[in-house]
């Protein structure tokens, strides 16, 4: 796995950053086992990797927000060992985060001033710089003066690069820094980046945009679940090729076997033009008893809304949702939930908006059936015991508090809590996300064994080997819009990745 | 000017607010616009004005502090001994209160950032302490405060309250502090988003200490200043003005939340609240009563303030505000 130099300053002996062996554990769990990995002045390198690469993990390294477990990390060749952001900083290793390190409440002019780091009396020469950056990517009428919370997302990913630049960065760090602003704006933050690649600065360059890195990266490296696959000088592959890298050996027995007779039935819920502000622009969709449907794509690309309208949670969108034919109100989650309209949803983060983490595993079941007195108490606690069953809930007592199960076993809760409604609906917001093999499969046999009893299941997830084993149908979204719709045979991990990132090459889609 | 306030709309409602009760106050008081009227009300005012700041500072890191109370309690007990005798002694000993206020603030700081105790609980029990100390060493009110140099501090200069002009020259150089240095930045960026200030390379821990330390000098500057007012130690001033100062930065545009306010506003909030009380007393609405308009008032300002709410299109961010 060499690396190759493509413009480094002779002076330059050394790599400017480099990482030996560095493994980053969270518990058992490695985000990044053993990379070694280097950047070098003057060179700007990709990184790229499907969801879970390690790409995040190995920024948060690089900005001293986390520390490694093991291995070291050199900077000029000396090791280095940062204990805080402001060291990194010291160092000249300059961030622009995907979640934007700005702070809300303060002004444009008193950003960059934080990110000066000066408790004293800052100078105005700071605001200068940062304002003749902010001129040269279109970003002149953002007057300083402005509040951060007043800005829309373009603004503020301007406001941050400007604020990121004017710290003289050795090493720019990129991390989706550029994903709300235009073409035409890119391409002169582009430019801004060639010429300090030209004064020597090292890059790296997070990006899911395939054109952008082709436009901009002397090498790019490829992360696959927390390693370094392999790193190469631009041009070398394709773009299927890379896709390739970065789905690598595929695991498919984690899966149950499609069944083979398989009929949908009636439509159960259909949705006609639903529009969000500009997170939801015109989604239509239709799901059947029995169907699993799956919705892919980038973070952020409004599928998460889609399934939040769903549930009742979000005000002022327009469309019409109908189930079983009849045009229904979503006025909030009581309504969604209620037995009329039967649609669950089980959320994103199980931590903060699936469970009570205090309460008992029973009552965080209990909390679903608020506002459903009717329900038969029998069948329900025959239904509840019935899927812990299934699910092999390990748990001592459902008057233990949720929180002291394993993270597989709260999900399960957050699973069994709504399946007690027996909805008819089902909505999932990536289930399994960092969750241990074992339960995965204790839950993809489930959401089979509930589509077999004609269950229509909406499953967003941001691993594409569920949207491919698991699902009838594959939306992918872009933008706030069904970009591409998948069936049958085409439901594949190159036509899947290659939507998600809007990549329009012949050779793609024929794999 | 238009600028500044469109900019600053919280605490130019309160400001406007403030004026109409001052000149309904006025022209209530039985014995009419005077120098002595006002020198009473800006003393009474400037005590809670300097706890409000004390909240302040607290407050603009997303904290709390229940023990500002016990903290002027313990200074104005130890004023009470210190501030008294030669010039010498008199400076001397207001610097030790003072830097008994900054040591109080210390402990709180040092408890809930490195003992990551939140800060409700850990002021809770540090203000019992503080007040325990207090009234070890004065169980009954007493001691002596110098008659000149208390007078000093609370009669008036040309016709001008010398409270007036304390709060004065202590805001100017803070609103410096605040608003031009990176420390004043670095606390506005810590109560508002304190990720976003880590990660922009912000010693957070350090700042937030910080903050408590101001808010303990504060709260030692309100308990001289009930000294100046009594000129005697008393440990039993604290309680009403812990809850007082929350309700007075609220008043004054301070968010709870952190990161949003200014200490002109939570001056004005102090004194919006000290003069509605002394209005009441003059104009005839029954004394038990006063607890209610105060309430109604403090909790329309605060509907006022949370209005924006209402606005959120996604029913989720509620929670996270």
């Amino acid at each position: 796995m060499a690396t190759h130099q493509t413009s480094a300053p002779a002076n330059s002996s050394h790599p400017l950053i480099s990482f030996q062996n560095v493994t980053k554990l969270y518990g058992a769990t490695a985000a990044l086992s053993e990379v070694t990995f280097e950047c070098r002045a003057g060179e700007i390198r990709a990184v790229l990797g499907e969801n879970g690469a390690g790409k995040s993990t190995l920024m948060k390294l690089l900005s001293g927000v986390i520390t490694p477990s093991e291995g070291s990390i050199y900077v000029d060749g000396e090791a280095v060992r940062f204990k805080s952001p402001a060291q990194a900083k010291a160092m000249g290793i300059i961030c622009m985060f995907q979640e934007l390190s700005l702070v809300p409440d303060l002004t444009v002019r008193e950003n960059v001033l934080l990110g000066a780091g000066n408790l004293g009396i800052p100078a105005q020469s700071e605001i200068d710089v940062a304002k003749g950056y902010l001129d040269k990517i279109d970003g002149s009428h953002i007057q300083m003066n402005r509040k951060v919370s007043e800005l829309t997302l373009p603004e503020r990913q301007q406001v941050e690069i400007s604020k990121a630049l004017c710290r003289n960065p050795k090493l720019l760090i990129l991390d989706e820094a550029t994903s709300a602003l235009n073409a035409s704006v890119v391409a002169k933050v582009f430019d801004l980046i060639r010429s300090l690649k030209e004064q020597g600065t090292g890059i790296l360059f997070i990006s899911h945009r395939f054109h952008e890195v082709d436009e901009l990266a002397d090498t790019i490296s490829v992360f696959r679940n927390g390693r370094h696959i392999q790193t190469f000088e631009k041009g070398k592959l394709n773009n299927n090729e890379i896709i390739q890298l970065m789905i690598g050996q595929r695991l498919t027995e984690l899966f149950p076997p499609r069944p083979t007779d398989h009929e949908l039935g009636n439509t159960v819920l259909e949705i006609e033009n639903l529009s969000w502000g500009a997170n939801i622009r015109g989604v239509s969709l239709k799901v059947h008893e029995g169907e699993i449907l799956g919705l892919g794509g980038l973070d952020g690309q409004g599928q998460i809304n889609v399934l939040q309208a769903l549930f009742g949670l979000l005000k002022e969108q327009t469309g019409r949702v109908s189930m079983f034919g009849k045009l229904i109100k979503l006025a909030n989650p009581k309504a969604a939930k209620s037995k009329d309209i039967g649609i669950a949803f089980v959320p994103e983060d199980r931590k903060t908006e699936g469970l009570v983490l205090d309460l008992s595993i029973q009552d965080n079941i209990d909390l679903a059936r608020i506002g459903r007195s009717n329900d038969n108490k029998k069948n329900t606690e025959a239904l509840i015991s019935n899927y812990i069953e299934e699910l092999a809930l390990k748990f001592t007592s459902l008057d233990q508090s949720v929180h002291t199960l394993s993270g597989g076993n709260q999900q399960k809760v957050s699973l069994i809590k709504w399946l007690s409604l027996s909805p008819r609906c089902l909505l999932l917001a990536d289930p399994t996300r960092g969750i241990d093999v074992k339960t995965k499969t204790q839950i993809y046999s489930l959401m089979r064994k509930l589509a077999s009893e004609g269950v229509a299941i909406i499953l967003l997830s941001t691993d594409f080997e569920e949207l491919v084993n698991l699902c009838d149908q594959v939306h992918i979204y872009y933008e706030g819009k069904v970009q591409s719709v998948f069936e049958g045979e085409d439901i594949t991990p190159n036509n899947i990745i290659a939507a998600s990132l809007n990549v329009h090459d012949q050779e793609i889609g024929s794999a | 000017m238009l600028n500044y306030m469109s900019a600053n709309k919280r605490e130019t409602i309160a400001l406007s607010f403030l004026i109409v009760l001052f000149l309904g106050y006025i022209g209530t008081h039985p014995s009419g616009p005077s120098t002595y009227v006002l020198t009473i009300w800006a003393n009474q005012s400037t005590i809670l004005a300097l706890v409000a700041m004390s909240q302040f500072f607290a407050v603009i890191v997303r904290g709390l502090d229940l023990s500002v109370g016990s903290i002027m309690a313990l200074t104005n007990c130890v004023a009470s001994y210190l501030v008294i005798g030669s010039g010498f002694d008199i400076v001397f000993g207001s610097l030790v209160v003072l830097l008994v206020g900054c040591l109080c603030g210390l402990i709180n700081g040092l408890i809930i950032v490195y003992g990551r105790v939140q800060p409700i609980v850990a002021t809770l029990a540090t203000g019992a302490v503080f007040l325990g100390v207090a009234l070890l060493a004065r169980p009954t009110p007493g001691g002596e405060i110098d008659y000149d140099f208390a007078d000093a501090m609370t009669l008036d200069v040309l016709g001008i309250p010398t409270a007036l002009i304390i709060i004065a020259v202590i805001i100017g150089p803070l609103w410096m502090l605040l608003r031009r240095t990176g420390f004043g930045l670095a606390l506005y960026a810590v109560g508002s988003a304190e990720q976003a200030a880590f990660q922009s390379g912000t010693p957070v821990k350090k700042i937030k200490v910080a903050a408590y330390v101001l808010a303990g000098l504060f709260a030692g500057l309100a308990g001289s200043y009930v000294g100046f007012i009594t000129t005697t130690g008393d440990a039993g001033i604290g309680p009403n003005y812990t809850l007082n100062s929350i309700a007075a930065v609220v008043l004054g545009g301070v968010a709870l939340r952190g990161g949003v306010g200014t200490l002109v506003g939570a001056v004005i909030g102090a004194f919006i609240l000290r003069t509605i009380s002394s209005l009441m007393f003059f104009s005839g609405i029954p004394p038990l009563a006063q607890p209610f308009v105060e309430g109604a008032i403090l909790a329309t300002a605060i509907a006022i303030g949370s209005a924006n709410i209402l606005r959120v299109k996604n029913r989720l961010e509620v929670f996270g505000r």
